[in-house]
């Protein structure tokens, strides 16, 4: 749809995936993105906005995302594979500061991640680019450790920052 | 794989494999630098062994302790994985905000009430 010179208007360097274990039960992960917090604090709280990015492993797609902003509001993610099957969780919004901060919490239907997850959203606007930092607080090490086991976790599936290290020393 | 993440996954074990990241060393030197006793780091060491992470060299009357690399790299592919889904996740974000920030700007300063 766009002219055909107009290719890669996506900023390499404001893309590194930065992921680190702040404490024994959390897990972080932060990204900076070129765009005003308002827009992508947008982007990540529209449900038709998010269906278009946030998907899941392979072919899983984001299928149902109800997102109510208010304290107390339901949170539904579900996510459908072509074979249709689906993978989901559900949660409880905490706190809710648009533009810049959004806590919630978070369960999945197979509880893999050994009970409940707190997610902290934060976004911070610096000349005109976003650092968005999610923090998921595990219930327990076990648990977030647990859940780096059964890899399904989004956060915990990378939270060995330091054996990342560790592999690039080893190289 | 579930091996190393388990042998990984107790804080002495994960103290251990990254003290060896130097290089290979005698026990009695890990026994110093982690401030364990002689037996319990020899216990860890027998759980890294079975699990491949390290082997061991026999020189005089020392052990010397080095880290293989296979099972790491094999846990490293794996995280990879998850990590590229999360970098497909966020370019595409990037390309949806350049699509808001486009629509924004030919929008102008005119407010639209969207159906979200």
């Amino acid at each position: 749809m766009e002219a055909k010179s107009e290719r890669a208007p996506i900023k390499k360097n404001s893309g590194t995936l930065k992921v680190t274990t702040p404490s024994d039960r959390e897990v972080a992960m932060t990204r900076v993105f070129d765009a005003s917090r308002r827009l992508v604090f947008k982007a990540w709280t529209t449900p038709e906005l998010m269906k278009r990015w946030l998907y899941g492993p392979d072919e899983w797609r984001l299928a149902v995302c109800e997102f109510d902003m208010r304290v107390g509001g339901k949170v539904r993610f579900e996510w459908r594979n072509p074979e249709g099957k689906s993978m989901g969780l559900s949660g409880v919004c905490r706190e809710a500061v648009a533009p810049e901060r959004l806590v919630f919490t978070e369960v999945w239907d197979e509880d893999w991640t050994g009970g409940e997850t707190l997610v902290t959203m934060v976004f911070a606007e610096d000349a005109g680019k976003t650092t968005v930092t999610q923090t998921v607080l595990y219930s327990s090490q076990a648990a977030r450790d647990g859940a780096l086991k059964t890899g399904m976790e989004h956060g915990a599936a990378m939270s060995y920052d330091r054996l990342a290290e560790l592999l690039t020393s080893m190289a | 794989m579930l091996e190393t993440l388990q042998a990984l996954a107790e804080p002495s074990r994960f103290q251990i494999v990254e003290l060896l990241r130097g290089g290979p060393r005698p026990v009695g030197d890990m026994v110093e630098k982690l401030g364990l006793r002689q037996p319990q780091v020899s216990k860890h060491l027998r759980v890294l062994s079975e699990a491949g992470l390290v082997d061991v060299r026999v020189d005089a009357q020392r052990r010397i302790y080095g880290l293989r690399a296979a099972p790491l790299r094999e846990l490293e592919q794996w995280i990879e994985r998850y990590r590229r889904i999360w970098e497909g996740n966020f370019q595409r974000l990037d390309a949806v905000l350049e699509e808001l920030k486009t629509k924004e700007k030919k929008g102008g300063s005119k407010k639209r009430k969207s159906a979200d």
